[in-house]
């Protein structure tokens, strides 16, 4: 009975030719997965031969590949299907076994031995994939099994970001208070004048105060989260740490929106004024009197402010944009989309942060009378002169061009 | 001490997800938080297989490791914990995570995502065993009751093995050299640098 049923398993496999290429694999292949037993080794394996047949478990038989799980059903040659009659009579009952080159046999565990967890959850670190499949909750995010970059992710948030967040920032705080102890205040060479020009009318002083509140809390908020845990949490225990962080990261997400309004105002109120012109690279050159000596002539923005406005302007936009996407997680971007959403949000933000520190500095300690431009929105003429003289020479034109139409002066006639 | 791991067996998963309704009925976990999902690879394909898979209580566990409040914290059964009242729902541990274990009550609305919920090994949190504020937060604590997780306990077909790590290997290794053939341990090699071969 053994020897028949395998005759007209071999036959009906025959008589099936499309779905045999499925199984024509060499039977030397049977071991291919780490896994797989003893048994067929123990056998030299003969394709086709019913040798090899013979240790087919049921589990074999039925999970093999496409269309041979109905293999079973022809072991008895009187219940073949209607397609297969008329090859199964042709079986020579005790006849030699018959050479089946075209139906090899199936193999013993098919491909049930062919994936290894361990060897695909290494593939997946090296090629940077993730392993996912399909599940039957709503929440696709479930579907990845394994995101082995995530311990990327975690190396570049404990690790690169702290260095690059830490040297930049703490960089920038040792170089400006080296060019303080050498270079010291830059004071007014020319003393005051005692008459002001308005430098920043009334809604662009609030515009950048508006932004420039909203960014302090944000970095503090934001430099908290890679660095509080190491130097705010022991000081001020778990509980009290919790707190400021849960209140920080409140005031981070709805910040974000005043501060990309400002950044939207400030660009259609200073883009005019902030173009790069020839001018700058003379600015540039001279070290725009911070490190020489005299004052390099500029428009109303010298090239040093236009580098903060547009660093403001692009590093904050792009800061925005991959803040929105880590405010409203996963609703535009995967798993992989949030942590590039992360790391570009925290690297940009760190760097602007350094950036920062240097124009509060040069806007406030750091120069004699700049603090005023932003303050009460006037500045000396003397001041101005000296930074800004193109500027001044504008506005100083623009005002006699308004006295010059045919105006008298009170009391003239 | 135990070492406590899951194991599944993805050539004993049949997808019944028991393991995944045990998990939620025992703990009351409210909707849209799965602390344990099947996830079927090769859907459809040759190669299909289901794996039950959950927080893997990771030995050098990402979580804790990107935490911004260090709210994690690992049991002497080298189970990973975390304290719902230090959590901040930053979401930090999801992007860490590498099997996708936090889940968040509130998702995308308007960045307050509520505390973090994940798989506990059915060991509940920080609160005192088996009081009424541990089971709300964290659901039920069968390890303090000396019972082992009920989602390998309920499984049917014993695919999803819960216990100590040289038990439940030597048990899925028997198997493996019983029946000839088993695709290995998921996500050992990620979770504990460890392979359970055959």
């Amino acid at each position: 009975m053994m020897r028949l049923s395998t005759y007209a398993l071999l036959a009906a496999l025959a008589a099936a030719p499309a779905v045999a290429p499925a199984g024509a694999q060499p039977a030397s292949t049977q071991p291919a997965g780490p896994s797989a037993t003893q048994a067929p080794q123990a056998q030299p394996p003969r394709p086709g031969a019913p040798e090899v047949q013979a240790p087919v478990p049921e589990t074999g038989a039925g999970r093999g590949p496409a269309g041979q799980g109905q293999v079973p059903a022809t072991t008895e040659p009187g219940r073949t299907t209607p397609a297969q009659q008329p090859v199964a009579p042709q079986v020579p009952v005790s006849a030699a076994p018959t050479p089946a080159p075209a139906a090899p046999a199936p193999m013993p565990f098919s491909d049930r031995g062919q994936q290894d967890a361990s060897e695909l959850e290494l593939m997946a670190t090296l090629r940077g994939e993730r392993i996912s499949g399909r599940v039957s909750i709503p929440d696709q995010r479930a579907a990845n099994l394994i995101q082995p970059a995530g311990r990327s992710w975690r190396e570049y948030h404990n690790v690169t970001l702290a260095w690059v967040g830490g040297i930049a920032v703490l960089g920038m705080l040792a170089i400006l208070a080296v060019f303080y102890l050498t270079r010291g205040r830059i004071r007014m060479e020319h003393g005051y004048a005692g008459r002001t020009i308005t430098r920043f009318n009334v809604f662009e002083r609030a515009n950048h105060w508006m932004v420039a509140s909203c960014f302090i809390i944000l970095g503090l908020s934001g430099l908290n989260l890679t660095f509080g845990r190491h130097l705010l949490l022991p000081v001020i225990g778990p509980e009290a740490f919790t707190a400021f962080s849960q209140w920080g990261k409140i005031a981070h997400n709805f910040l974000a929106f005043p501060f990309t309004l400002g950044l939207v105002l400030m660009l259609l109120l200073w883009a005019k004024d902030n173009i790069p012109a020839k001018l700058d690279i003379v600015w540039l050159k001279q070290g725009g009197g911070l490190i020489g000596k005299g004052h390099p002539p500029a428009g109303r923005f010298n090239a040093g402010q236009k580098m903060v406005f547009w660093i403001t302007i692009l590093g904050g936009g792009l800061v925005a944009a991959s803040g929105y996407l880590l405010v409203f997680p996963f609703q535009v971007t995967n798993i992989e989309g949030q942590q590039w959403a992360h790391m570009a949000h925290s690297l940009i933000s760190v760097l602007m942060i350094a950036a920062m520190l240097a124009h509060i500095y040069i806007g406030s300690l750091g120069m004699e009378h700049a603090f005023d431009a932003m303050g009460s929105g006037q500045v000396d003429i003397n001041w101005a002169r000296d930074h800004h003289s193109l500027w001044v020479e504008e506005e100083l034109a623009k005002a006699r061009e308004t006295v010059a139409k045919g105006a008298k002066a009170a009391g003239a006639d | 001490m135990a070492r406590m791991k899951f194991l599944c067996d993805s050539d004993r998963c049949i997808e019944c997800n028991a393991c995944v309704t045990a998990c939620k009925n025992e703990h009351e976990v409210p909707w849209g938080i799965n602390r344990r999902r099947v996830v079927t690879i090769n859907d459809g394909k040759p190669g299909e297989r289901s794996i039950s898979m959950a927080c893997m209580h990771c030995t050098d566990s990402p979580c804790s490791a990107v935490c911004p409040v260090s709210c994690f914290y690992t049991t002497a059964d080298a189970i990973v914990l975390h304290d719902k009242d230090l959590c901040i729902g930053c979401g930090y541990c999801f992007y860490a995570c590498p099997f996708g274990a936090p889940q968040y009550p509130r998702v995308g609305n308007f960045g307050g995502r509520g505390k973090m919920d994940k798989c506990t090994y059915c060991a509940g949190g920080p609160q005192a065993d088996n009081t009424l504020v541990e089971y709300t937060q964290y659901g039920a604590n069968r390890i303090a009751e000396g019972k082992l997780p009920l989602c390998a306990e309920m499984c049917s077909t014993k695919a999803l093995l819960a216990g100590d790590s040289d038990m439940i290997a030597t048990i899925y290794r028997e198997r493996v050299q019983k029946r000839g053939y088993g695709s290995g341990a998921w996500g050992w090699r990620t979770a504990y640098r460890e392979t359970v071969g055959a």
